[in-house]
């Protein structure tokens, strides 16, 4: 199943990836693009993650861990950008808060 | 007593986690005045179950046979896939102090919740109702930080544990006063650290096939992957619990949080990155190549002595009182982490938590963990008492508290005594030990970091208490803007009071936390360590007293 060579490759890349991401978090002043840059370097995390879960040449199945890892990451990145964001609105914006009558009941 | 414990006891160790879950999603859908009850009530049930495991802990043969923790595997599937939860004396240690200082802050929070019905000002003590579900959540996270065995159970108790801390620091306030914009700055370093944390779990699960900590310990062998995964736990984690370079956003994002959640963030969720940590150096160290362990521990080292004197020098800079106390939190870090070189010589370890509490050096660590979870609580609830009657913590508004409310400039004196390691405080008996080992160990040039840093404490406290002090050809002291309930004032007062006087007799604590491997040790060459961990202290508490 495996072309040889390939997960070393996949390995770089998403360590680059994850680089990208972060440096990228660090540089840029924008908080829209920081958070993004956040979910690209949590991608570079994930493909390693994915990476692993190949199980030498031939025909065996992939290792289950690290997908259900992967699976759990995504989610938990899903919910760390719904807090950024709803964060980076009221940076921004502080006039704008929705939820202002459900704290004061 | 062992014949009692195996069947029930571990039963007992995914309450922790799970009762405090339930109840935050529960108190998400009640009214204000009944959330708080709930939250109460849940801390104070969890308590006595955390109580139950470390009774059980204490009881354990422990001593090098291997049965030195409590385990369970999760739904009966055991290690290699499984998920399998283990507390031993450090867990235990850990969880009694997020309950103890759980516990206060709830009753603090229930209190203030109380009146803030006649006063809404009240409210900034504690962030509103939206505290409590908040606040179960994060007690949840941090109980299963510390009873996890699993490296990805505890990256995900990690993050919860961050969705929660960040969630709580928005509620320091409307807009314009920038608790958004800190907590913000808090998620996205957060998150980083948790990213890297990953990377390194993901090298440990390549190199050994298992996310179970032990497991993995005996499976991997010393190499560039586990070297890389070590370092990238530390700047994770480090970033995570505010080690000197990284520390930029605690001194922002913990004084920014009401003053109930400055106490839970300073006293406790630093603690649980920590904990890690400590975990990984004290499991996975022991494998890895002595040179790159020391040299990991020795930047680490440096990286504290830096951050106990920079976090001292700002502290004494600031003019108000919870920023001052934040950079008093970055400097405690550091002693926290001069751990890890005092125990980067070669530590046997054979089994679960064994190659930590060797040495007084891991006792020492722990302890100061325990005095400085107490002591920075207790400061932080009292400074946001100070604060609320004197409508802000401008140290220059402050003049004449002394007078009209001393038991709470008590508690920040007292605190500092044990921040600063004055005997006979739990602080004292930490330190102690820390120079101890840094001599047993030949490692002296952390001592005068370790004094120093002691004494630029007791200059900052000092710069606190005098604030309140009448000035002098003044005019008379003023009466606060508020007179504020006594449980308000009691409960922080008997934080700092704890981690004074639990430093009188530091013994039982001390023998506890060594019970893990103190034999074990003793006849691995780790002589001068292991046998002056105990009696020092003893006699100390016995001189302080």
């Amino acid at each position: 199943m495996t072309v040889s060579g390939l997960p070393e490759l996949m390995t770089v890349l998403a360590c680059a990836v994850l680089v990208i991401g972060l440096s990228a978090h660090l540089l840029v002043a924008d908080l829209f693009r920081r958070i993004i840059s956040l979910n690209v370097a949590s991608g570079g995390v994930m493909m390693l993650l994915l990476v692993l879960a190949v199980r030498g040449p031939g025909d065996q199945d992939p290792d289950p861990v690290p997908q259900a890892l992967v699976l759990t990451g995504i989610v938990i990145m899903a919910a760390v950008t719904g807090l950024a964001l709803a964060l980076a609105r009221r940076v921004e914006d502080p006039a704008d808060e929705d939820d202002r009558d459900e704290e004061t009941p | 007593m062992s014949g009692l414990v195996p069947g029930l006891l571990p039963g007992l160790l995914p309450v922790p986690v799970f009762l405090p879950l339930i109840a935050a999603a529960l108190a998400a859908l009640l009214p204000a005045r009944a959330r708080a009850w709930l939250g109460l009530a849940t801390v104070a049930c969890t308590a006595v179950v955390v109580t139950a495991i470390t009774a059980g802990v204490a009881g354990l043969p422990g001593r090098g046979s291997g049965e030195d923790a409590l385990s369970l595997a999760l739904a009966g599937w055991e290690a290699p896939v499984g998920i399998v939860l283990r507390a031993d004396a450090l867990s235990a240690v850990l969880l009694l102090l997020t309950s103890v200082v759980g516990l206060v802050v709830s009753v603090h929070a229930l209190a203030a919740g109380r009146d803030a019905d006649a006063l809404p000002s009240m409210s900034s003590l504690y962030g509103g109702p939206a505290f409590w579900p908040l606040w179960l959540a994060l007690f949840a996270a941090l109980n299963g930080v510390y009873v996890t065995g699993d490296l990805f159970n505890a990256y995900v108790m990690l993050e919860l544990l961050t969705l929660a801390a960040v969630s709580l620091v928005a509620l320091g306030g409307r807009a314009g006063n920038g608790a958004a914009a800190a907590a913000l700055r808090y998620l996205f370093v957060a998150v980083v650290g948790s990213l890297l944390f990953l990377m390194a779990v993901a090298l440990v699960y390549a190199e050994a096939g298992t996310l179970d900590l032990p497991l993995a310990a005996e499976r991997i062998g010393p190499g560039p992957l586990l070297h890389v995964a070590l370092a990238l736990a530390l700047v994770g984690l480090a970033a995570k619990f505010a080690l000197f370079p990284l520390h930029s956003w605690l001194p922002v994002a913990h004084p920014a949080a009401p003053a109930a959640v400055s106490a839970l963030l300073s006293g406790l969720v630093i603690k649980a990155a920590l904990f890690l940590l400590w975990r990984l150096w004290g499991i996975l160290g022991p494998v890895a190549e002595p040179v790159v362990l020391q040299g990991l521990g020795l930047a680490a080292g440096a990286a504290g002595s830096i951050a106990v004197l920079w976090g001292s020098f700002m502290a004494l800079r600031r003019r108000r009182l919870k920023p001052i106390i934040a950079y008093s939190t970055v400097a405690q870090v550091g002693y926290l982490v001069l751990l890890l070189p005092l125990t980067a010589g070669p530590v046997g370890a054979d089994a679960f938590g064994a190659g930590e509490g060797s040495g007084p050096g891991w006792t020492g660590g722990v302890v100061l963990v325990l005095a400085h979870g107490l002591a920075k609580a207790g400061m932080f609830l009292a400074a946001g008492n100070l604060a609320l009657a004197y409508r802000g913590d401008r140290l220059r508004g402050l003049g004449g508290a002394v007078t009209h409310m001393p038991l709470t400039v008590a508690t920040i004196g007292l605190a500092g005594v044990s921040l600063a390691g004055l005997p006979p405080s739990l602080g004292f008996a930490a330190k102690w030990q820390l120079l101890t080992s840094a001599l047993a160990g030949g490692q002296w040039w952390w001592v005068p970091v370790l004094l120093l840093g002691g004494l630029l404490t007791v200059a900052y406290t000092a710069l606190m208490v005098r604030a309140t002090f009448n000035q002098p050809g003044g005019p008379d002291a003023e009466p606060p803007a508020r007179r504020l309930p006594r449980t308000l004032v009691l409960g922080p007062f008997v934080l700092a009071a704890g981690s004074v006087l639990l430093g009188v007799a530091p013994a039982g604590l001390l023998e506890f936390l060594g019970s893990g491997t103190g034999d074990v040790t003793a006849g691995a060459g780790d002589a001068p360590g292991a046998a002056g961990d105990v009696p020092p202290s003893g006699a100390a508490g016995g001189d302080g007293s």
